[in-house]
């Protein structure tokens, strides 16, 4: 039997985060900034010797179409004693979410036919600046660290990418995009702001992987 | 300034990165410190150490590339349009506030509201740790020792937002006063205490050199790591669940409470001053509005009156542009947090003792876009407002 749960609370909170961290990884790209507008509905179900299971209720916006909304119920279930082991996360979007087509096309196209491989830094900058043509590197980064912190989130812990501290592209003989990106994760109850080293592979009809992710050790 | 990247093979690379940072005369900067081999370590050295760090590294055969050729230029270029900033403003004669500003040019506009009106004053309240005045500006129409609201930002000081809100507010209540009914009458009861930059140490080091910098800049001793949370150091609980006691952790709660010269100056002002009734701080980001406790997760006495405000409060910043705060304990609403302010202040009989989170929800975070930050403050004001009103009518 699942109990309700007060949405703001944290513990709802930081389910609802988990879910719509593992959906910018699924569905984001260059184009989309899936993100959280109200979590509406939360309960949670102790479920013996599996783990924490919660059912929510979401309603999605995207940063770039702050008129349209679209519903999403999530399950997600925390295993039991794991710090090891990433949540498990079911999801259901009702309604369409937002194409991108044109803009992933656009993008690809013009990353591809860059001569120099693209670096920057500091993604926002520290007045929270980002270059309209570095959008969609930051929208990258996001679903980059959407992967990161599904794959490391527990009951405990509640991420956000603070920063992409430094992002280099990386030519490739096959069709994907690569990006290796350092990214400056914020994790909410420890107050820690955390390197990662993230590498992105991303592709307009196949979406994304993660090949490779790894904590770049203690902050000073 | 460079920052280079060291690549350890090995452990005994490790023993030796270790052994370069515990030379305190070269001045290093770790942002990634030496822990296991196969772990990158970013560390930013002064340009007068950079040629001797990488002959040492070199004669080590240590592995190194550079990060960041050369951080003065990164830093240059900010510092350049933070003055065009500036220069903007001294032709106009007046504060940007919505700009990101030094604490140097915020310190500057804390004098100029001082001299500008009559009921505005400038004091300092103590010194931080590396000696940086701290300054409250003292509201106050008449009276003798009234009962009082005190209001800070910037004890976390990458909380950007907070400092440059603090600014904001400062000025409308200043200009205020006179023609708005609310503000004057309840400066006609009451004093307003403001701490714009709770933690100016911290502050400048988000400035110059760690964005994300969030402690003190206190040296612990026995530890490479500096600064204490200041937002753990309070008398509240303190080194209970929620904080840290490790001195490189960003909730490390210090050796002792009131071990930071932050917190003891404010805690000694309130405490000489005696009459305070409200204690209201801000901080970003998460959107939330809480009350005691965060020590412990039982109900303060006070739960109805302050969720209650809590709410009304909330329904004041939504009105403005649709801005959601959730309302709660800090225990229930963001974590379990020991010696935190608001803990202490209610704990010693200021009841309306209230943390504010301002935006965002984590699209930026900490990097908030300077044109959000007057649409920031203007909602904030109006939760602020709310409380301060009732405070008023429940203090005569």
């Amino acid at each position: 039997r699942a109990m309700e749960l007060p949405p703001g609370h944290f513990p709802a909170a930081r389910a609802a985060a988990v879910a719509v961290e593992y959906l910018r990884y699924l569905r984001g790209g260059p184009g989309s900034g899936l993100r959280l507008r109200e979590l509406q509905r939360a309960r949670r179900q102790d479920i013996d010797d599996v783990g924490h299971k919660y059912y929510l209720e979401l309603e999605l916006e995207d940063v770039l179409d702050k008129d349209r909304t679209v519903s999403c119920t999530a399950e997600v279930l925390y295993h039991l004693g794991s710090t090891t082991s990433a949540p498990d996360v079911q999801l259901t979007v009702q309604g369409e979410l937002r194409s991108t087509e044109e803009a992933d096309k656009e993008f690809y196209n013009r990353i591809r036919s860059l001569e120099k491989e693209l670096v920057a830094e500091n993604i926002p900058d520290s007045h929270g600046n980002v270059p309209p043509e570095l959008e969609p590197i930051h929208l990258l980064a996001w679903v980059a660290s959407g992967y990161v912190i599904w794959q490391n989130s527990t009951e405990n812990t509640k991420f956000h990418l603070a920063q992409v501290k430094h992002v280099k592209q990386v030519k490739r003989n096959d069709e994907d995009l690569q990006f290796d990106f350092v990214l400056l994760l914020h994790e909410m109850v420890s107050q820690e702001v955390l390197p990662w080293e993230v590498t992105l592979l991303w592709h307009p009809q196949r979406g994304a992987r993660v090949p490779q992710s790894r904590a770049a050790g203690a902050g000073s | 300034h460079q920052v280079l990247r060291v690549k350890t093979k090995n452990e005994e690379e490790v023993k030796q990165l270790q052994l370069l940072e515990s030379l305190e005369h070269l001045e290093l900067d770790f942002w990634i410190n030496p822990s296991a081999p196969a772990l990158p370590v970013d560390v930013r050295i002064p340009a007068g150490s950079v040629q001797s760090v990488k002959a040492f590294l070199e004669s080590q055969g240590i592995e190194y590339s550079i990060l960041i050729e050369d951080l003065q230029d990164v830093l240059d270029k900010e510092r350049q349009d933070m003055a065009e900033s500036a220069q903007r403003q001294r032709s106009t004669g007046s504060f940007d506030f919505s700009a990101y500003h030094t604490l140097d040019d915020i310190n500057a506009e804390l004098d100029h509201l001082a001299s500008e009106y009559s009921f505005v004053e400038k004091i300092q309240i103590g010194e931080s740790y590396e000696k940086r005045p701290l300054y409250v500006l003292k509201f106050s129409t008449g009276g003798s020792n009234r009962p009082a609201i005190w209001l800070d930002a910037g004890i976390h000081s990458r909380e950007w937002v907070t400092q440059a809100s603090a600014l904001w507010i400062a000025n409308k209540i200043a200009s205020d006063y006179g023609t708005d009914e609310s503000i004057t009458s309840l400066l006609d009861k009451m004093d307003l205490f403001l701490l714009p930059v709770a933690n100016p140490d911290g502050f400048v080091y988000t400035h110059t050199l760690n964005r994300m910098w969030r402690k003190t800049r206190s040296k612990i001793p026995g530890s490479v790591c500096i600064g204490v949370d200041p937002n753990r150091n309070w008398d509240a609980g303190f080194g209970g669940p929620g904080a840290s006691s490790n001195p490189c952790s960003e909730s490390y709660h210090g050796p002792r409470a009131n071990s930071e010269v932050e917190v003891k100056s404010v805690v000694d002002f309130i405490k000489n001053h005696g009459n305070f009734k409200a204690f209201l701080t801000l901080h970003s980001y998460s959107q939330l509005l809480m009350y005691p406790y965060g020590y412990k997760c039982t109900r303060p006495d006070d739960y109805a009156e302050l969720e209650s405000l809590g709410r009304a409060a909330a329904s004041s910043i939504r009105s403005l542009y649709g801005t959601t705060f959730q309302v709660g304990t800090i225990c229930n609403t963001i974590y379990q947090a020991s010696g935190g302010s608001i803990d202490w202040s209610y704990d010693n009989g200021i009841k309306y003792s209230f943390a504010f989170e301002l935006r965002d929800t984590g699209r930026y975070g900490f990097l908030l876009p300077a044109n959000q930050i007057v649409p920031a403050a203007k909602e904030t004001w109006l939760g602020l407002k709310k409380i301060m009103e009732h405070v008023r009518d429940k203090s005569s």
